[in-house]
């Protein structure tokens, strides 16, 4: 890309006839691109800089979905591997095209399925796994090298890293072929799920291992998925969302870029998770702020140059602390407005809550629902013809503008903290607090607005006729299922060669006590001998430590 | 019935999901409670610990995990084997067929996604005069 290409002289002709062109480089989907009653649209309107235009506020592909439609990647994972192959493979026969797996609280925790802490969590609120062997049943008969898979995992994220590129090795995929991202956002761990296991540090340094490994090994494969999702049902404000988000977001970077790695070659690898809440003006005006910084700070600030690395590609899931327990269907409605916004925001892939999931995890009609949900968004809408559509709208820009006030706000506050540096802000604000103090009280204004009536919640304070009405089946996790993950564990266990996996776990530790050393070869060993998520994340916490959060409320 | 109802609020077991936890913690306190608030990754037996040495009226757990129904029977079981005869109040997501077993299992109230902050403060004022009640009969 030229320097005359961000120059902000640029006329509109000359920046109209680049998009163009871009536009023709780029093949487009085989359908008509017109109105239901015939007429025809442009790819887009307004002025620029138009979408892929740096700073990408209105998209980062110059056709946007007239080139590709987002991904339509539906989250899922209970019971024990097996069940949720099946469900996995159900998806992809229904017209999903990306997998993405739920982990139980114990895998999220680091914790075996036969620890004590796993009581009554084992393959409850996704799926357990303890070893190699799980992963391998997990995506049993699903070619790796053609899906792409996102793994919603943090605090033990290199060890199912570790086990997905061995699983994979077993069928004849090399890590070179691998598609997919892994979540591994720890900072907001910290601020808001809560799913930690070291302290900040040096789960910094394990991060930063992966970013490497992956950069070096996996072309096509995301080492981290910067998350304001969780931050967002911890119940911050839209605005925080972003803030705390992309904040982390440079942390990453200050990272990697404080570890010796070339921004540009990371950079391009880094992705992002925003939640697509009720406000549907305001989330949209929320995930164009998150390009335009986000493209703005990596040029300006880290000296980033390939303009892929400017770029804030995002996946989005629906907002599931909006769903009501109250009149469950009338969150098929609330979803598909979220949908709707996420898709006008840009998004490059999608996970649409299931109605039922403010009672139990999803059933499968349920998800079935919020997947076409999506196709009705992709195909009947017409809103998919013309990117950015809502594009200059005064409304909407300004709400983008004010998106990104609010976040400059919080940067300014962080590099205060932190002595002009956001990765310590980030640090500090962890340690004073301030992250989970903001959010807290965010998620009190607004409990505190819906009790006293000032905020309408439908079939929640207001329109509740009907809320004896419901008869909605339920997805139960079988009660045998803990008991079968625990033979299956025992299995494997009875099956390894333990002085093999003992070997491999000193091997862990002693990596993990050498600052320089990368710790992923280790882990893929220890991966390789069927040691357990547990086994790996303790031969690590021996010299990491665990972390505790104080109660506060 | 005392003036003051101490209650201890904890989140029990590896699940992270502590927002309900905290606005229920300060809707209790703004309804004159005095509320004790453990953190996460609590054990029964810590729990037990800490409603012995706060002189508890109440323990309130939170749960979003599925988990329910084995840990909240297993913290009533813990209570009452060290003669605390607390009523323990639970919310969360919880299905509403699950409330049968659980007030089997002798959970005091369960309060599900959407109560509003007057129905938690009538859960845990009700439950803490009816397990008084029982004590003294």
């Amino acid at each position: 890309m030229s320097s005359a290409a961000v120059d902000s002289a640029e006329s509109a002709a000359a920046a109209r006839a680049r998009w163009e062109a871009a536009c023709q480089a780029t093949p487009t989907r085989a359908v008509p691109f017109e109105t239901m009653s015939g007429v025809p649209v442009d790819g887009v309107y307004g002025d620029p800089p138009f979408p892929g235009q740096f700073p990408y506020t209105r998209g980062i592909h110059p056709a946007m979905y007239r080139s590709r439609l987002w991904t339509m990647r539906m989250f899922a994972g209970f019971g024990t591997a097996l069940d949720t192959n099946r469900r996995f493979r159900e998806l992809l026969k229904h017209g999903g095209t990306g997998l993405s797996t739920a982990f139980d609280m114990p895998t999220l925790m680091g914790r075996d399925s036969d620890s004590p802490w796993s009581l009554g969590e084992v393959g409850r609120a996704g799926v357990a796994v303890d070893t190699l062997a799980d992963v391998e049943d997990l995506f049993r008969d699903i070619d790796l090298s053609r899906v792409s898979t996102s793994m919603t995992i943090n605090g033990p994220a290199a060890v199912l890293l570790a086990m997905y590129i061995v699983a994979a090795e077993k069928t004849g995929v090399v890590p070179e072929q691998l598609s997919g991202t892994i979540q591994n956002d720890i900072l907001k761990e910290y601020q808001a799920q809560k799913e930690y296991i070291y302290p900040p540090r040096p789960s910094m340094r394990i991060i930063t291992d992966m970013i490497r490994y992956t950069t070096a090994h996996m072309p096509r494969w995301h080492p981290i998925s910067i998350s304001g999702y969780h931050i967002r049902e911890a119940g911050s404000t839209a605005a925080q969302e972003l803030a705390f988000t992309l904040a982390n977001g440079f942390a990453y970077v200050e990272a990697a870029i404080a570890a010796g790695e070339d921004v540009n070659a990371f950079g391009r690898r880094l992705s992002f998770f925003f939640n697509s809440h009720l406000d549907f003006f305001e989330e949209i005006g929320k995930l164009r702020a998150a390009r335009r910084i986000w493209a703005r700070w990596m040029k300006d600030h880290y000296g980033a140059t390939n303009e892929k690395a400017w770029m804030c590609r995002f996946h989005t899931q629906t907002a599931g602390v909006s769903l009501t327990a109250q009149q469950p269907e009338n969150n098929i409605a609330r979803v598909a407005i979220q949908a709707l916004a996420a898709v006008l925001g840009g998004t490059q892939s999608l996970h649409t809550d299931s109605y039922d999931e403010a009672m139990a995890l999803p059933s499968e009609k349920a998800v079935r629902i919020a997947l076409r949900t999506q196709q009705i968004v992709a195909h009947e809408t017409g809103v998919t013809n013309v990117a950015d559509p809502l594009g200059g709208a005064p409304f909407v820009e300004w709400m983008t503008d004010e998106m990104e006030r609010q976040a400059e706000a919080v940067f300014a506050h962080l590099l205060e903290l932190g002595d002009g540096s956001i990765l310590e802000g980030v640090f500090q604000g962890i340690e004073n607090g301030y992250f989970v103090g903001e959010i807290a009280d965010a998620a009190y204004r607004y409990e505190r607005e819906v009790n006293s009536g000032r905020r309408i919640v439908v079939g929640v304070n207001r329109f509740t006729e009907g809320n004896d009405e419901t008869d909605v089946n339920l997805l139960r996790i079988e009660e045998d299922t803990e008991r079968d993950q625990l033979e299956r564990l025992a299995r494997v266990k009875s099956e390894r060669n333990d002085r093999a996996v003992q070997e491999a776990l000193e091997g862990v530790t002693r990596t993990a006590r050498d600052p320089s050393a990368n710790l992923m070869p280790a882990i893929l060993t220890a991966v390789r001998e069927y040691a357990t998520v547990e086994e790996i994340g303790t031969a690590m916490e021996q010299v990491f430590g665990r972390y505790v959060e104080r109660a506060v409320v | 019935m005392q003036d003051r109802i101490r209650i201890i609020l904890a989140k029990l077991g590896l699940d992270g999901h502590d927002r309900g936890i905290k606005v229920v913690a300060r809707i209790l306190r703004d309804a004159g409670m005095e509320v004790i608030y453990l953190g996460l990754r609590q054990t029964t037996a810590g729990i037990v610990t800490a409603a012995l040495e706060e002189d508890a009226d109440a323990v309130g757990l939170s749960m979003h995990n599925a988990g329910h129904l084995t840990l909240a029977p297993a913290m009533v079981k813990a209570l009452r084997e060290a003669d605390l005869n607390i009523p323990v109040i639970i919310g969360g997501i919880i299905p509403d067929e699950d409330r049968e077993r659980l007030t089997e299992a002798g959970v005091a109230a369960v309060l599900g996604p959407g109560a509003s902050a007057e129905e938690v403060v009538q859960a845990v004022r009700q439950a803490v005069a009816r397990q008084s009640d029982g004590g003294a009969s």
